[in-house]
């Protein structure tokens, strides 16, 4: 079978099972629709963590950034996974205990005061359209990649199946369709992985794989380490040192300050933060903290090792070879414009970090600018430079020097020679990634809008009917607003990610530990500080980004902290205004200082709020 | 394990001062445990995957190609990760289960 007709089965095969485990999963009450009725076991709940966190970037884009990153590439690695470390140990217990519904519920209660549940709300809805936006693109982009529809039309295809089961069965909807891609997700991932590390290395493992030696069959009988050759090969063709620390703008105070930016913005989103509200008790939210991160760890310790895999693989199968020489996957792969060749004239292919790389990719080129440059090439090269144009030149100005990153996912299974239906599970396993991810962020908006704006400050009178109809409406309307972010991208969705793990690490993170660690602080202490950090670190995200400005070297650091740093700076910021302004003010009531304590007891020792009432505790 | 005595009795049990101390020391022990673990949480990944990454990578993670600060960074500081959270439920729920039983103890011999 083609590889088409296997995507169309296996996409419709995964649509289809989540459609039925929606229906399976419908609720009828708002405790089932914002945190599945606190009945999700700690396993399973786990899964659904690792896809709701895994998302269209995670699955696709990662391990192509590392590989042409190398070392620094590991500040997604430890920043997206040590955050769960300040998550599971800082954050989850305590929040479970105190036993509300969203994130703004804790701000709003804990600090006693509108203002911050607002303040909180309007950052939960920013973090969360600003992802979302990006994971529909991904439906549409893995749509037209392996079917052959319009981006578009894929973006309404996911549309429609996120709408139906995000609706119909809220959290808990989510929640058991998020295990079931969990799973399409991770073997999609894997399978390929291990094929290219038996290939090149006869390790089944790929984590062993990477440290270990090359084939000698693949290097003429030598004993040479994997790591070892990839370096060599970088530096003969001028690229920086795969495994070598601190090179280029990535230096030390830069790779620390992104990682560390990482970590605190991870512990303060708001989607992962709700899934530790779905489980039955704090044993059960602390033993899903380590099912999460063990779920996530076995796609983040892998990703490294395609990405090496993958680079290893594709320099060594493109430079100096010939048109004839050149494999199928190239070809299939240079049909969408994820990677190009632009020839200088005598045929053989170079792929350099100078002047004289041949390999490009399109961008956002369109395909009549495209068609009309290799034109101009070809006429340079058989006037001998008189007239037309020199393509690689062009291309370099435009900074489109080498493969799109997206191709190191996307062709590893071509590259390794798997049957069509592997590649094929590729793009399910993409789907699952994006929809996985899309729809935590819907609900956390729909919560966000129904249930901190409209029944705690609006309508506290509403009536649980009321409560649901606005919920499962608010989602509908999301949902739309997404797809139209997917199908009109702004063009800025790329630099905007940075804004929301800055925005979590400078506002949540540090207004929900003080909440639980200290009982001194105060409403007004605690909303400046967020005021102060959620500021600092958008002014400083929008000054670098969009108006130029040369990042600071705060005048102790050798170079600039890049914009992706910067939510470090806020949360102490943040942290150092709360702490500083809080002896100036009261401390809180009795009742938040009694809601404190019960938040640090032993679970079961009498009187955390709301889950006591709960039927099922 | 033991029969799971509930302590709940209404919404906020007064404290006895045992009852207090009690409480105090599960929230001073639970405080120590995360300290500990958060400080190897940082020597790990930030620690050796970033802070001593460069003098790190002179030396190979044995019986690997690895240099050890690459190591840290791209696969040794999810693993410590993972197992800093796996170490942190046992420890919890441990204290959690001790604390519980003592505090049932205090409310049998105070005869409430």
């Amino acid at each position: 079978m083609s590889i088409g007709l296997w995507t169309v089965v296996f996409v419709g095969g995964s649509f289809a099972l989540y459609l039925a485990i929606a229906w399976w999963a419908r609720v009828r009450d708002t405790k089932g629709f914002y945190v599945a009725g606190r009945g999700v076991p700690a396993s399973a709940n786990g899964m659904a963590t690792a896809a709701d966190w895994m998302s269209a970037a995670s699955f696709i884009s990662m391990a192509g950034l590392i590989s042409t990153m190398g070392y620094a590439g590991g500040v997604y690695l430890m920043g997206w996974t040590g955050g769960y470390v300040l998550l599971a140990l800082m954050l989850a217990p305590y929040l479970r205990k105190f036993g509300h519904f969203t994130v703004p519920d804790f701000v709003g209660d804990r600090y006693d005061s509108n203002v911050a549940r607002l303040v909180a709300v309007i950052c939960a809805l920013f973090i969360s359209f600003t992802y979302v936006a990006g994971q529909m693109r991904g439906v549409g982009v893995v749509f037209s990649r392996f079917i052959e529809v319009d981006i578009n039309t894929g973006v309404i295809i996911g549309m429609a199946i996120v709408f139906v089961y995000a609706t119909l069965g809220g959290m808990k909807g989510i929640t058991w369709t998020q295990v079931a891609q969990y799973w399409v997700l991770i073997t999609a991932f894997l399978i390929p992985a291990i094929a290219i590390s038996i290939m090149l290395t006869g390790a089944a493992v790929p984590s062993v794989g990477l440290g270990g030696n090359l084939r000698p069959e693949l290097v003429d009988g030598q004993t040479v380490s994997l790591l070892g050759k990839l370096n060599q090969i970088q530096a003969d063709l001028g690229f920086s040192s795969y495994t070598d620390t601190f090179t280029g703008s990535w230096d030390k105070a830069n790779v620390f300050f992104v990682a560390l930016a990482l970590m605190l913005g991870t512990a303060g989103l708001p989607h992962v933060i709700v899934r530790f509200y779905t489980v039955k008790t704090v044993k059960a939210a602390r033993w899903s903290g380590f099912w999460a991160l063990l779920f996530i760890a076995l796609l983040y310790v892998t990703a490294p090792a395609t990405a090496a895999f993958a680079r290893y693989f594709m320099i060594q199968s493109l430079n100096g070879k010939t048109a004839e020489q050149l494999p199928s996957w190239f070809h299939n792969w240079e049909k969408t414009g994820l990677i190009l060749w632009v020839d200088n004239g005598d045929g053989v292919v170079r792929y350099s970090a100078g002047d004289d790389n041949e390999i490009f990719r399109s961008g956002m080129l369109s395909k009549t600018e495209l068609s009309d440059l290799m034109v101009a090439n070809q006429k340079w090269i058989e006037t001998g430079g008189a007239e037309g144009a020199d393509a690689r030149v062009i291309l370099r100005e435009k900074k489109l020097s080498g493969p799109d990153i997206d191709i190191i996912v996307l062709a590893t299974p071509e590259m390794a020679k798997l049957s069509n239906w592997i590649i094929a599970l590729v793009a399910a396993g993409g789907l699952a990634a994006a929809l996985s991810t899309a729809s935590g962020l819907l609900l956390v908006i729909s919560s966000s809008v129904a249930h901190d704006l409209y029944y705690r400050v609006l309508n506290p009178k509403a009536t649980e009917q009321q409560r649901l109809l606005v919920g499962r409406s608010v989602i509908g309307v999301a949902v739309v607003i997404a797809g139209i972010f997917g199908i009109y991208p702004p063009g800025f969705v790329s630099q905007v990610v940075a804004f929301a793990f800055g925005l979590a690490a400078a506002s949540f993170f540090p207004a929900i530990v003080l909440g639980i660690f200290t009982k001194r602080v105060g409403t007004v202490p605690a909303i400046c500080g967020m005021a102060a950090g959620i500021g600092f670190t958008a002014w400083y995200i929008i000054a670098c980004v969009f108006f130029g400005m040369a990042p600071w070297t705060f005048g102790i650091f050798p170079s600039g902290i890049n914009p992706q740093g910067i939510g470090v700076i806020g949360m102490f910021l943040n942290l150092a205004v709360t702490l500083g302004l809080t002896p100036l003010f009261p401390a809180p009531s009795a009742k938040v200082q009694e809601m404190v304590d019960s938040v640090r007891e032993p679970e079961d020792a009498g009187s955390a709020v709301e889950i006591e009432t709960a039927p099922e505790h | 394990m033991a029969e799971h005595v509930s302590l709940n009795n209404g919404p906020r049990p007064q404290r006895s001062p045992a009852e207090k101390e009690s409480l105090r020391r599960y929230w001073r022990s639970n405080l120590r445990i995360m300290a500990v673990l958060l400080a190897i949480w940082f020597v790990a990944g930030l620690g050796c995957g970033v802070l001593w990454a460069d003098s790190l990578n002179q030396f190979t993670l044995p019986g690997t190609a690895f240099p050890l600060g690459f190591w840290f960074a791209q696969q040794g500081s999810i693993v410590v990760f993972v197992v800093v959270i796996l170490v942190y439920c046992l420890m919890m729920n441990r204290l959690d289960r001790k604390h519980h039983d003592e505090l049932v103890r205090i409310r049998k011999e105070e005869g409430r």
